[in-house]
């Protein structure tokens, strides 16, 4: 059996979870959910539909929010009681987090970001996985040493595939034994939205895109614009958040926003690998710039080449005209 | 307040990688080295606590012996010292690398009241060393912090997930990782960069363990597509890119 941790944001599915039940269900088909906290519990409908027919709910009075620590230990109970061959999480922060926990409850390995997994076939031999490094941009194949498999599927990695003719899930509750260490750290309140209102980068359809060659601060009037038109928001590069032209909540790339956007108009982007990992799992990648060498064309879908403060106030008064 | 971050030295990459010929490393002849980025801010939230309300900051890595050039780098930024845990060269897994933190953090003198890391280094994504470490010492760990306040000893720490801004408080002592936007990292001084040559750097061999996680090879991954379909040159080529977007359902 593999047990999927499930993330859930007060009850709010973070659909990435359904993704690692696929991952789990394409190695066997007894895959068990687990969310942490009683109000996950409602995720049992579609958790259910993707493939995991259990949903293990982690209750306690304490675990109103999240908790990581927690977290780990609620898993390692059930780990001890179900026994299952691996514990798979989505390659996200919070993903990542509970189950590293685990793993040190555990003192096991557990290898993060895998795209590919196959399972040990024999008692004591090692696990093999491909795991992303380096923001993805090499992959590295892996042993793990361990009975027990814990790892998180890179997000983006597979498709999320419902199961056709699954209903809901079966919700067995049980009660984790948490210790005050467990809960010192957890979320006490929420700051509310950091975006500045409108669409937020990480739920953005379009996102349009801008680096050093915008020139400065006011270029990202015409970003703006198009943005709007398309029902979009606005990103950046680092070089861009670093010379303060933008505020850090815009940066896409490794050390910012990773983003999925339907498109993803690069304007003025050369494309530095931290960039990329920010961005190549966008459907479509348009990249406007005047160096048609520039890194960020390899992982681009269409280009214009040319001055991104010609192409994008030509392209604005474009999709004006046909909008009327 | 005794400070200590955590570093590690990695390859400063560009836009492609080269691999060894038996495709276990990155070929790192005409490469240059550095830190992670997010520890750049984790030195500079070190300095900045040392500055605020004394106290020391010392530098703690494990790596090959050349690594000890990352921590004069950070030194000159103005931290009080270093620990260099020499390995032979090999990446250790992360368990190996967080028992020998560990090891070399009990054996200070010093409590260090604030633990910080990166929130992830730039080349291993293990996304656990900093959480082994927190839970042998028996500390709380707050992860992905982007802005912090310490008051009467605790740590008030806000971190960023999606477009939901999470609040933590934690007693300290405590481990933190941070993430860049922090705060801006300063550049060494000259007179910084001539301090930290004097400035004391302990020497320790840890023993090596047999790795968990066990690195079999790399490859470079494949781009996602087979490059960009040039539509044209400057604003002429805007119809033709209009036409994408009402091929991919962007416009109607």
């Amino acid at each position: 059996m593999i047990m999927v941790l499930i993330d859930h944001d007060l009850g709010e599915l973070d659909p990435l979870s359904l993704r690692a039940i696929t991952a789990a269900r394409k190695l066997t088909s007894d895959v068990q959910a687990v969310v942490i906290g009683e109000v996950g519990a409602n995720v049992a409908g579609v958790v259910g539909e993707y493939g995991a027919p259990i949903l293990h709910v982690a209750k306690h009075a304490d675990l109103t929010d999240y908790t990581p620590a927690a977290s780990g230990r609620a898993l390692a109970q059930l780990v001890d009681r179900l026994k299952p061959e691996a514990v798979f999480a989505a390659g996200t922060p919070r993903g990542n987090e509970q189950l590293a926990h685990l793993a040190t409850i555990l003192d096991l390995p557990m290898a993060a970001e895998c795209s590919v997994i196959s399972l040990s076939k024999a008692a004591g031999a090692p696990h093999l996985v491909t795991r992303a490094r380096w923001a993805a941009n090499l992959l590295e194949e892996a042993y793990v040493h361990s009975d027990l498999l814990i790892a998180t599927v890179l997000a983006f990695s597979v498709e999320a595939e419902a199961l056709s003719g699954a209903g809901p899930a079966r919700v067995e509750t049980f009660q984790p034994i948490l210790e005050p260490a467990d809960l010192l750290v957890r979320v006490l309140s929420r700051g509310g939205d950091s975006s500045k209102g409108g669409v937020t980068l990480s739920d953005a359809k379009v996102i349009v895109s801008g680096g050093r060659g915008v020139g400065g601060p006011d270029g990202f009037a015409q970003l703006e614009e198009l943005a709007e038109l398309l029902g979009g928001a606005v990103g950046c590069s680092r070089v861009v958040t670093s010379a303060g032209w933008r505020p850090h909540a815009e940066q896409v790339g490794q050390t910012g926003t990773k983003v999925a956007p339907d498109l993803y108009i690069a304007a003025g982007i050369s494309g530095a690998m931290q960039h990329i990992a920010g961005c190549k799992n966008s459907k479509t990648i348009v990249v406007i710039n005047t160096d048609p060498e520039a890194p960020i064309m390899a992982y681009a879908d269409y280009a214009i080449i040319g001055d991104l403060h010609k192409v994008i106030p030509a392209l604005t008064s474009a999709i004006r005209e046909m909008k009327g | 307040m005794d400070v200590l971050v955590c570093l590690k030295r990695v390859v400063l990459a560009g836009s492609t990688f080269v691999l060894t010929p038996d495709s276990r490393d990155i070929d790192t002849k005409h490469l240059g080295f550095g830190i992670s980025p997010h520890e750049e801010n984790a030195v500079e939230a070190g300095v900045q606590l040392v500055e605020q309300m004394g106290g020391s900051l010392t530098l703690l890595t494990l790596g090959p012996t050349d690594a000890e050039e990352q921590l004069r780098s950070q030194l000159a930024i103005g931290a009080t010292r270093g620990i260099l845990l020499e390995t032979e060269g090999e990446d250790w897994d992360p368990q190996a690398t967080a028992a020998a933190l560990v090891e070399a953090i009990k054996a200070e003198e010093t409590s260090f009241d604030l633990l910080i890391f990166g929130a992830e280094s730039a080349d291993s994504a293990g996304y656990q060393i900093h959480i082994r470490v927190a839970h042998a010492l028996g500390r709380p760990i707050v992860t992905n912090v982007k802005s912090m306040k310490i008051e009467n000893g605790i740590a008030h720490c806000e971190r960023v997930v999606g477009t939901a801004r999470e609040i933590y408080e934690v007693p300290l002592p405590a481990v933190i990782t941070v993430r860049d936007g922090l705060n801006i990292p300063r550049y060494p001084s000259v007179p910084g960069r001539i301090q930290a040559r004097k400035k004391p750097i302990d020497h320790k061999k840890p023993t090596p363990r047999v790795p968990r996680l066990e690195k079999v090879s790399l490859s470079v991954a494949p781009s996602n597509t087979a490059g960009a379909l040039v539509l044209g040159s400057g604003p002429e080529a805007v119809p033709a890119l209009v036409e994408v977007l009402k091929t991919i359902g962007i416009l109607a």
